[in-house]
Parts: C-alpha cells; structure tokens; sequence
C-alpha cells in the first residue's frame, strides 16, 4: 500500500542519522561556503518559527542566493537521503518551518527581490523571500496591490504565504492567495527545476497551482512566484457596531452576507479581545462591549455609500448597542489599529498565547464562541477571540505561561478540543495557519484514513524519498493509532488494522 | 426538476469493480463536452442519475449537490435567491450537468473578473480509481487541512477521480449590469481594456467581434453608473442574450465551420498574435478564438511564445490539447497514477499518457 511505502519512508528519514560532517564538506564542495551555516550560534535563529513552542535545533542551514544553489543543495540532500525543511520568514504559527535535528533547513530569506512588475497585465514576478507588504508598497504608486493582507504582512514572505494559502483580512472579497497568483517556479526534490501555472489564464494539464498552493513545504520549494495585481478602489469605509451579546454579533455576521453585501473584510474582536487592545493601542474601542465587529467596504465612492448605508441598517437591525462609520482614513486606521494590535497585545497580558485557526460555518458562529467560552471553563484558561468573522475563520487565542509546570500541555489539549467542536460544526481544524506539527493529531479526526493515505500517495508522486517537511502537515496512520483519534467512519472503529499501543 | 437520488454506492461499486478487473471506464455526464479532449475507450459511467442539491443555504453562500444535478436546474435554484455562479459556466447543451461542468473547469465571460470554476470549488466527494469515496476540502470558505485536492479536480476531465457531490461558493447578483459598446480595432480593443482594468471599475466581461469592444459592467447600480459616465461608448440594451451567445460560443463567428476552430489562451496583454485567420477575443484578451487553417505546431509555437497555449475545439489537429513539457508531463503521469492506479478513470481523455 502507498501508505506503507511512504510511511516507512518517512519514518526512516526522520530516523536517520546522517552524518554532518561528510554532508557539510559535500554541501562546501559544491556551493559558496558562506551559505553553508553549521555552528551552533548560525543555527540558533532558525531553531523555531511563530510557533516558538516548539524549537529544534537544525544540524545545517542553507542559505542560499540563487536557484540554482537552491538546486545544487536539494541535489546534495537528494543524494545523501537528507531531510528538508524550507523556510520563508518563519511567522508560520503551526510549526511547518521547524527544523529537524538530522536534517537540513533550507531558509530562502536572500531571495528579496521584486523582479518584474508588469502594469499591462497587472501582475508582478517575486522571490519567494520577498516580504507579502514589499509587493504593495512597490505598485503602490502604480495604483495597484497584491491582495491577500494576513496580519503578519510586514514580515511574511509570500513563498511562505503560497505554501500555506494564507488569508487575510481582505480575503473575503479578494480571495486567498490560491486566487491571486498565476505561475510558480519551483525546485523539485531531486533538484529540478519546473514551472508551475502560466502567464495565461490557465494550463495544460491538471492544476498543480491549486495543488502546490497551501501544500506546506512537503511538494517542492517555491524559488519565484507571479502574483496577481489589483487597482486600489477610490475609497474605503469601516464600520464599527458594537454587541451587547456575542450571539447577537455572530448572527449580525450571517445577516450582513446575506444582505447580499460583500464586505472587503468582516472582523471580530470578543470582550476579553476588545480590552486587551484598547489597553495596548487606544483605539476608543467600548471596552463594555461583549463584541464588535469592523465591517469594511471599499469600491467607488458611491458603491461605499450604498454598501455603507446598508451595513449600518442590517447591525442595528440585529441589535447593535453602538454603530460609528469612519469619517476619513485617519479615522479608518485608527479603528484597525486594534486590530492589527490584538496579538502582541495578548502578550502584554499574558506570557505566552497559542493561536487557534478552526473554520466554521458562519451561522455556527455563535454557539462554537460559546463552546469555546464553556471549555474555557472547564480548562481554567483564558481565551479572546479575535478573528476573520466574514470567512468564519476563528483564531480563539489561548493565554498560558509555558513557565508554569504542565500548563502547555493543557493548552495544547484545550486547542485540541476547540479543532474538535469546530469539526462538530462542519468545520475545519485549519483555515489558513496550516497544519504543521501542531494540528497534526487533529487530521486525524478530520480525515478518515482512505483519504490521509490518498495524500500520501499524492506526495508520493512528487516526493518518492519522503525528503521533504517530513513528519508534518498529514499523519501517518501509525501517528493517527497512537493518537487514537476517533473517526467513526460510517460507524466502523478508525484503523481496525492497526494495533493500539 | 429531475429527480434526486444518492447512487455513490452503485457507483463506488462499478468503479473497484473495474479496478478489480483493469477495465477502462468512459465518465459520462450527459456527453455536451464530448467534442472537447479526446475520445475514450471504456464501458460507459454514466453518472447523471446521480442527482440533487444536497444542501443550499443562501446566507453562507455555500451550495453543494450531487454531480448529475443538471446545471440549468442549480441556476434556477439559485436564482431565486438572487445568486449565481460567478464563473459564468458554459453550458453547451440542454441536459449540462455539475460533474461535466467541473470536471472540464471550463468558466465564461466573467472569468478574469470573478474567477474560474476552480476557483469556486471549496470542496468535493470523488471515488478514486479504487472505488473509494473520499471527501475533500468542506462547506467552508477558508480550509487547508491536507493537499488541495478538491481543486485539483476542476479541469481533470474526470481523469483523477469521478465527482460525486461538490461544494461551490456562489454569490449574490449584482444589482446592476450594463454593456457598453466602443469601435476598435482588436489591437486597440487589448491596449484599451488593459487601461480599463487599472482603473476601480466593476467591470465583469471584456469581449471584441467585428471591429467591437463590449464591456459589461456589474455591481452595485451607484459603482455602475459613475463608471459608465466616465467610459462613455453605446449601451447595448438588453445585453443578457448577447452574453449568453459569447458564453455557449453562438455567436455568428462559432457558427462557420470551414476552418478549425482554436482556443489561444495568453496573458491578457499579449498583443495580437500573428496567425493568419479570424479572430474574437473575450476574457480581457486572456482567451483569444481563432478559425484558421495554419499548422497545429506553428500555430502552438506562436501562442507558446506569447505566454500560452492553444486547444483545438473543432479541427482534426492532435493532441488536442496543448503538448506538456517532458518532466511536467512525467510528474502529472504520477500523479494520475497516485489517484488511479490502474489507469481506468477516463484514460486517455486529455493526453494519451493521463
Ligand atoms: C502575528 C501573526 C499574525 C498572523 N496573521 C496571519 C493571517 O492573518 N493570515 C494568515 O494566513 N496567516 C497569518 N499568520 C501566519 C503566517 O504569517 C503565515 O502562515 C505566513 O504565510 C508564513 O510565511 P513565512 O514566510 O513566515 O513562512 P514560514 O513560517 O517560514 O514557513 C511556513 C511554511 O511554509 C513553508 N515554506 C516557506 N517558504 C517556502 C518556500 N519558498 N517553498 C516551499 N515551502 C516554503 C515552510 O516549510 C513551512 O511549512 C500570522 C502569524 C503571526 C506571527
Ligand atoms: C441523445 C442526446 C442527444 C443530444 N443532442 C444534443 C445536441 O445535439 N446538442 C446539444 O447541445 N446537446 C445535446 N444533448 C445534450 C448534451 O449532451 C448535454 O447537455 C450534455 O451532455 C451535458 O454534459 P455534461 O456537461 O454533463 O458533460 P460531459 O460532456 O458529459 O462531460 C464532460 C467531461 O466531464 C467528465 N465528467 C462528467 N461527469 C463527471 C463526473 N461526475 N465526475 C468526473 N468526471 C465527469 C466527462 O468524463 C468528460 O470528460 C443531447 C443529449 C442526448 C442524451
């Protein structure tokens, strides 16, 4: 079976035990000794990504300068069956970016140039280590931006962003980056190089965009991406509307998309979230308020007017207790200013946060915040909310110290259980995070076993040796046994062909 | 209304039976797009009894039904919501269902504007080529649990898995649509509808004929008007039909049959091409139609250089799709292979080696 085959693969590449030595002399023989980083103090930066939870140190880093040192390396680690984990800015949050200690971290952060910005067809070709806000300051002047904005813009890269299908704020009209970009360049795991996508429309063949899209390292390393550009509308308003009542806001939610209006974005903040940022940023958010929601609409001037008036109807409609409209964009900033702040703001509260990611429908969004809220409860553990509600895209951020005996573990169990009520809900355990190492278990329960070993042989057919992030992103059914998740699969017992452990 | 009836059983059955046996299997929904692609060899699937919406709620824009559901009859469902789907698919024949609609990806007019058929797709229910029913993907709009494989299948002509049930994200109808009409040349109609897109306009359907550019324009009726007062030109009233006759290719120009007919995908901007033969132009100049009887390699050699690829739709050129370079075509053989093991699902239909 093709999940035998790779998960034996798998497993003995995340046991072996390449020696470093003879690895960095053949990586040395070949490309520019600089980009070869061995000693402890060079591989300390890369030891995590967002998800500083988890750290490893990685026994080599390349870092290398053009395609065709990332070619050479991959060809290197191809021969010598090594392990590669590529790496954009590491603000990844579910640790698709952590090294392994007997395998090679391939960071593409040299890769920071903007190479071609075409206006005729409102497109522009990028390294992947260019950072996802560079892009829109650079076509700003032009009139134009790359659409998808997820909050960790200023840093992400959008090789990283493509390998994750991140969204943002804007992505409920825009799309995620799986609709705005057109071609990839990648780098195969035997160190060929292929292009992915076309300049047109579409391609001959299947869709290997869709498909590298959000594949997380484990199919290739993107070294060059085309990005779609947009012209920035004439105008943009936001309204804040106030909720005495969270189910109030999330119903407010589904009435706004079903008004027929599409928001440019459509965010949430809970209580715990409102005061947590007003105390950091001062964005005159009503800290009494059990929720608000920051509902943006752009387009033409008189398209906003419409959509304005609209909104502003269906929140008071549904009970808002406050609803103010941003008179210009200094105004407007100012009322995403909280947003934009919530996480480093929980870190003001707290020692540490763990950032959840479950999608939902949205008309579930109000019982699964007050699911969240029970299990917060049961768990001991504070949680705010501050997420993309237009999308139903949850991030419920759990406060914790990992300096306090056992209370990671807690948390992480905790967020397990917040996967799990979205999935009661005909969710998913990610929307745009990723699976990585963290919600591997969790796939577990999303995904009976015929399909995770489908996904093996998917990545089989890209990746034979089992090269690349191994040990993320889709569990092996020996890892979904031991976890002893319960799919119950059309009433059979999960993986009755496996002994429990 | 046809009838809805759940057949993922019968047909997961047929197909491990096939498997079982290495017995080529020819999806057929109800065959509109048989002219499209290559022809196939096998004992017939036919999945259109596999039918209905199986679940359609308006305010999560969220629609999922069965594969044989016919296409005109989730239109009509939708619209009395006032929804749509935004790719705009053709239908190219009565009985159209969502299985052939997916599975060819093929998407209208709206296209550059709104998106294509993949991207739509939020999930699906497939049976491999082992006759396992896998589900992928969900009713949610953001989800990267796993590869993405439910887009995957929009295009695949049936050749990675048969559809069962897909969930597609639609939208609501735009207030407003209006068509305008301006004189070009084609070369002036690309250089002016490449201006048009830098600008905040709704526009929804680029298209030029016969010395025309029409540009549709949809949204919220305020956006509509003030971009019609900048862009001047003629409206074309009742502009509904003349987009569904560019839409299902009956358009006078679709109508002659001398000459092959070919399907020029390039960037938008890519000026005109130098082949010899009449030409249309739709997507914002990203698909170009060409009748011309020029050679299937030259004619592929200049769409190549352009940035794109040409597909024959009535022609004996082969292939008909566009040839694939060497480890491309290696890496999808793979891939095929990973879905459909023994090569039953339809094989043959795009390429001789998928
Ligand atoms: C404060 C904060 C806010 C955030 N907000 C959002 C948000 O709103 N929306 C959102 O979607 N995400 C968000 N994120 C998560 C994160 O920023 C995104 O996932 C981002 O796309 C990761 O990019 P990166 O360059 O940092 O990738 P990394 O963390 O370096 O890597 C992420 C994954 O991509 C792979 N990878 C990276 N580069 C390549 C490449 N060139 N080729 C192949 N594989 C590669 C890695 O192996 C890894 O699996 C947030 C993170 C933080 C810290
Ligand atoms: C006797 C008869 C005569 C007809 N004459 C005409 C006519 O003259 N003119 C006319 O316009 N229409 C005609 N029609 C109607 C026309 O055939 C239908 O409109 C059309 O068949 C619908 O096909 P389709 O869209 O389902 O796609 P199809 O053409 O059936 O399929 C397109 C592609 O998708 C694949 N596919 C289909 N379903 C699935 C699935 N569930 N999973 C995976 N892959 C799938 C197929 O294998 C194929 O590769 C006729 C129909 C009949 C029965």
């Amino acid at each position: 079976m093709a999940d035998t085959a790779i998960a034996d693969a798998a497993e003995q590449v995340l046991a072996s035990r390449p020696d470093k030595a003879q690895l960095i002399e053949k990586l040395v023989a070949k490309l520019p000794e600089h980009v070869v980083l061995h000693a402890e103090e060079d591989l300390r930066p890369f030891e995590c990504d967002g998800l500083s939870a988890y750290r490893k140190l990685p026994m080599i880093v390349v870092l290398p300068e053009t395609i065709e040192q990332v070619q050479i390396a991959m060809q290197v680690c191809y021969a010598n069956d090594v392990a590669v984990v590529a790496r954009g800015a590491g603000t990844g949050l579910s640790g698709g970016a952590l090294p392994m200690e007997n395998g090679v971290l391939l960071s593409l952060a040299k890769f920071k140039k903007i190479l071609d910005i075409d206006t005729a067809n409102r497109r522009a070709t990028v390294q992947p280590g260019v950072r996802n806000l560079a892009i829109s300051e650079a076509v700003s002047d032009l009139g134009l931006y790359y659409a998808p904005d997820p909050s960790s813009q200023i840093a992400c890269s959008i090789g990283g962003n493509v390998a994750e299908n991140s969204g943002g704020v804007h992505c409920l009209k825009y799309g995620l980056t799986t609709h705005n970009i057109v071609e990839l360049e990648i780098v195969t795991v035997e160190g060929e190089r292929m292009t992915i996508g076309s300049e047109a429309l579409d391609t001959p063949g299947y869709d290997l965009l869709a498909l590298m899209t959000g594949s997380e390292g484990l199919l290739g390393v993107i070294v060059q991406v085309v990005v779609k550009l947009l012209p920035k509308p004439e105008r943009a308003q936001v309204v804040l509307a106030a909720f005495d009542d969270v189910r109030k806001a999330g119903d407010a939610v589904a009435a706004i998309i079903q008004a027929g209006i599409v928001p440019a974005g459509l965010e949430m903040l809970d209580n715990p979230a409102i005061v947590a940022t007003e105390e950091f940023v001062h964005a005159d958010y009503p800290t009494d308020a059990a929720a608000i929601l920051l509902c943006e609409v752009d387009g033409t001037h008189a398209e906003v007017d419409e959509h304005i008036a609209d909104v502003r109807e269906v929140v008071e409609r549904e009970g808002a207790t406050e609803v103010r409209v941003s008179r210009d964009d200094a105004e407007r900033a100012i009322f995403w200013a909280g947003r934009k702040a919530a996480f480093p703001a929980m870190g003001r509260i707290s020692p540490d946060y763990y950032c959840m990611d479950g999608t939902i429908p949205r008309k579930a969004l109000a019982d699964v915040l007050i699911g969240i809220g029970e299990l917060s409860k049961k768990y001991g553990q504070r949680v705010a909310n501050v997420f993309h509600a237009g999308d139903g895209n949850l991030h419920p951020l759990i406060l914790y110290d990992a300096n306090i005996e056992g209370e990671l573990e807690r948390t992480e169990e905790f967020g397990g259980a917040i996967c799990e009520l979205c999935l009661e809900h005909g969710g998913t355990i990610t929307g745009e995070h990723g699976v990585g190492v963290e919600k591997i278990d969790q796939m577990c329960v999303q995904f009976p076993p015929d399909e995770l070993t489908q996904f093996h042989a998917v990545k089989q057919a890209f990746d034979s040796k089992g090269l690349l992030n191994p040990g993320k992103a889709v569990p092996t059914l020996h890892r979904c046994a031991e976890f002893g998740a319960m799919h119950v699969h059309n009433g059979e017992l999960p993986f009755p062909e496996l002994e429990r452990l | 209304m046809t009838t809805s009836a759940d057949q993922s059983q019968q047909l997961s059955e047929r197909v491990s039976e096939a498997f079982a046996n290495a017995k080529p299997l020819h999806l057929r929904g109800s065959g509109s797009k048989d002219f499209l692609g290559e022809a196939v060899n096998g004992e017939t699937l036919d999945v259109t009894g596999h039918a209905g919406v199986v679940n359609y709620e308006p305010g999560e824009l969220v629609m999922t039904a069965r594969a044989g559901t016919p296409l005109a009859e989730l239109e009509a469902v939708l619209d009395e919501s006032h929804q749509m789907l935004a790719f705009e698919p053709p239908h190219f024949g009565a009985n159209a269902t969502l299985g052939g609609t997916i599975a060819t990806g093929l998407s209208g007019p709206a296209r550059p504007f709104a998106g294509a058929a993949r991207d739509f797709v939020l999930g699906c229910r497939i049976i491999n080529g082992q006759g396992q029913i896998l589900s992928f993907g969900g009713e949610v709009m953001k989800n990267v649990a796993g590869y993405d494989l439910s887009r995957l299948m929009a295009g695949a002509y049936g050749t990675l898995g048969v559809l069962l049930d897909v969930s597609l994200k639609v939208l609501p109808v735009p207030r407003t649509q209006v068509t305008r009409v301006f004189e070009h040349t084609a070369a002036q109609a690309l250089q002016q509808i490449s201006d048009w897109q830098r600008k905040p306009w709704p526009i929804t359907g680029a298209y030029w004929e016969d010395g025309k550019t029409y540009l549709r324009l949809a949204g919220a009726t305020s956006s509509v008007e003030s971009a019609c007062e900048k862009l001047g030109g003629e409206t074309l009233d009742d502009d509904g039909p003349f987009w569904r006759a560019v839409r299902e290719h009956e358009r006078p120009f679709f109508a002659q049959s001398d000459r092959p007919l070919w399907r020029i995908s390039v960037p938008p901007a890519a000026p005109m091409l130098d082949i010899d033969g009449e030409c249309v132009i739709d997507w914002g100049g990203a698909q170009r139609w060409v009748q011309t009887d020029m050679e299937a390699v030259a004619l592929r050699r200049v769409a190549k250089e352009a940035g794109g690829h040409a597909t024959v739709y009535r022609g004996e050129a082969q292939p008909r799709f566009h040839p694939m370079g060497e480890s491309i075509l290696a890496l999808q053989q793979r891939l095929k292979k990973s879905m459909d093991p023994a090569g039953i699902l339809n094989p043959g239909r795009i390429y001789p080696e998928l």
